[in-house]
């Protein structure tokens, strides 16, 4: 058995996005046995009996979104999500710029499983150098006869096609990201049919994210039972977890899952600066609620962190330090999801953009005491009544930190000042 | 309509073949070229690609990327995430507005620089982050030091 990082390669091999580098440590090698010793379906097999979960957020077994593909003699298409754009979340930007050979392993590898024979990755548009590497290392794994007709001698072919986004986080929704591959406006789409049944061009196709192919690798080099011996029966494996905020070494960390939040923040991540104090995680991207300080012995693993009254989302987890103001940061990240309502819903249009107005006016002094209740109000009727999940996504942080920060929001508006001083957010035009 | 734009049209459509998939990179391609989507660009990628010129326009205004007014030779985007507001980036743009004379969203009198808030970059763990034409330019140690380095070199 390697030693790990099994997905992050690259923080202990120089060079790694270089095929022959990649090469020179095992790579593509995975790839030969799954051809080699493997049909599909075992494949497929392997997946569900490893309880790999889909690693962009939502956490759906891996195997079993693989097993809807109809069997109806159809074209199937893989299409990989790096439309990376959760708040706090950074993990596939450094998987598809410094190892993105593993990707594409893992992509040859899944596609073969699913028998799809043309794959295409989204990268959001932002992502100009991770687009080039990734375009760069399918080149090279052409020239070295890993991608096209008759893979390796195995009878399997495969073309890999790079697609850039042009800027919009809806695009990270699976059906948002098809519409836009399609060359159109990224409007999600009406589920059911799942993209399984009618995804890309009409086509079965599976949607899965970075991270979770990156796992087909050592998935296949040291087998489901390996992967089992990590995190636990329901979420076994590895993660990759982004760290970012008030701690002194923000940085993507591979971690076992169920490894405690504190041993995340402290041992990985370095602690907090300045020697404070945590005042509030917000574990799985943007759109979880957040924790308080009292839940840093939480393991993070999907049920733990479920439990504990967020979700492991993304796993891009933001630490807030004791000198934030949490209207401040509500008010941060509603906007974020004001300014990426495509506007289809009213719910979500016309309500994040209401909300950001109260929050903002109550950080600069403005608000009043109904503003509590008008928020709730409003998260009552954005909750749950849009077409997609951005609207709800955007109340995340919002409601529980209210819940949980209750006197901090009052005084803002008894006290007509932000008590923690505005720091953050002194952008404001009020 | 350049000559190579339909050289292009047709590299794109060779690349990906099926239903509007050539559009995206096709408009990425000439807006690097030419700074932004003009009314007439729209109009002759439509014709490029057989499209109907309200269909281009529609997608051309879904995506915060695509330009329909110019821009300066250096897009400087500010992310103002979370995570790079917890660590300065609503100062850093305040500093940025200050040194170019201009305010978020708008371009310097030169047509040198234009000045725009990103929504999360996904590069967090190098807060403040900012990107020069799309290049990241992670962490920002200062408005000047990204001004020397990126505009005024």
């Amino acid at each position: 058995m390697s030693q790990g990082p099994y997905l992050l390669r690259n923080q202990v091999i120089a060079d790694i996005d270089q095929i022959d580098v990649y090469e020179a440590n095992q790579g593509y090698q995975p790839l030969r046995k799954a051809l080699k010793e493997y049909d599909p379906k075992a494949l497929v097999e392997m997946v569900k009996a490893s309880g790999l979960r889909g690693r962009g957020g939502a956490g759906f077994p891996t195997g079993m979104k693989w097993s809807f593909l109809p069997n109806d003699g159809r074209p199937r298409y893989l299409v990989v999500n790096s439309d990376e754009a959760e708040p706090g979340t950074f993990k596939d930007r450094e998987l598809i710029e410094k190892n993105p050979h593993q990707l594409i392993e893992g992509m040859i590898i899944s596609s073969y499983a699913t028998g799809a024979r043309e794959a295409y990755v989204y990268c959001r548009g932002e992502f100009l150098y991770g687009a080039a590497q990734l375009k760069r290392a399918v080149a090279e794994a052409y020239q070295h006869g890993y991608l096209g007709e008759n893979i390796l001698d195995s009878g399997f072919s495969l073309d890999i096609k790079v697609y850039r986004g042009a800027g919009a986080y809806i695009c990270g929704e699976e059906s948002a990201l098809l519409e836009s591959l399609e060359g159109k406006r990224g409007n999600p789409r009406l589920k059911p049919p799942f993209p399984a049944v009618a995804g890309l061009y009409g086509m079965p196709t599976v949607v899965n994210n970075v991270e979770t192919i990156c796992n087909l690798p050592p998935l296949v080099e040291n087998g489901p039972e390996w992967y089992r011996t990590m995190g636990t029966e329901k979420s076994p494996g590895l993660k990759v977890m982004s760290v970012s905020g008030h701690v002194n070494r923000p940085g993507n960390y591979e971690i076992p899952l169920s490894t405690p939040l504190r041993s995340l923040i402290e041992d990985y991540a370095g602690g907090i600066k300045g020697g404070r104090q945590v005042k509030a995680i917000i574990p799985g991207g943007s759109s979880v609620p957040v924790l308080t300080a009292d839940k840093l012995d939480t393991p993070v693993d999907y049920e733990a962190i479920l439990a504990a009254g967020s979700m492991l989302g993304s796993g891009g987890c933001i630490v807030i330090d004791d000198q934030t103001c949490m209207v401040a940061v509500s008010a941060r990240l509603v906007r974020f999801y004001r300014e990426e309502s495509c506007g289809k819903c009213t719910p979500c249009r016309e309500g994040t953009f209401w909300m950001t107005d109260v929050l903002e006016r109550m950080e600069a002094g403005a608000g009043n005491p109904r503003d509590l209740d008008l928020i709730r109000d409003m998260a009552d009727n954005i909750a749950g009544k849009c077409f997609c999940p951005l609207g709800d996504a955007s109340l995340g942080v919002v409601v529980s930190a209210m819940k949980y920060f209750e006197d901090e929001f009052e005084a803002h508006v008894t006290e007509h000042s932000c008590p923690m001083g505005a720091r953050l957010y002194d952008t404001v035009n009020h | 309509m350049k000559p190579k734009w339909q050289v292009w049209a047709n590299e794109a459509k060779a690349e990906f073949p099926k239903a509007n998939s050539a559009l995206l990179p096709l408009l990425h391609r000439i807006q690097t070229e030419e700074g932004y989507l003009s009314e007439n660009t729209i109009n002759d990628v439509a014709e490029l690609l057989q499209l109907p010129v309200p269909y281009v326009e529609s997608v051309v205004s879904f995506y915060s990327l695509y330009f329909q007014k110019p821009v300066g030779k250096r897009v400087i985007h500010v992310c103002v995430g979370l995570s790079c507001a917890l660590n300065g980036s609503d100062q850093l743009m305040h500093h940025l507005e200050g040194k170019l004379g201009i305010q978020e969203g708008q371009t310097t009198q030169d047509g040198e620089v234009t000045l725009l808030e990103a929504e999360c970059l996904a590069a967090c763990d190098l807060a403040p982050v900012a990107q020069v034409n799309l290049r990241f330019v992670a962490p920002v140690e200062s408005a000047d030091a990204l001004l020397a380095k990126e505009v005024n070199s």
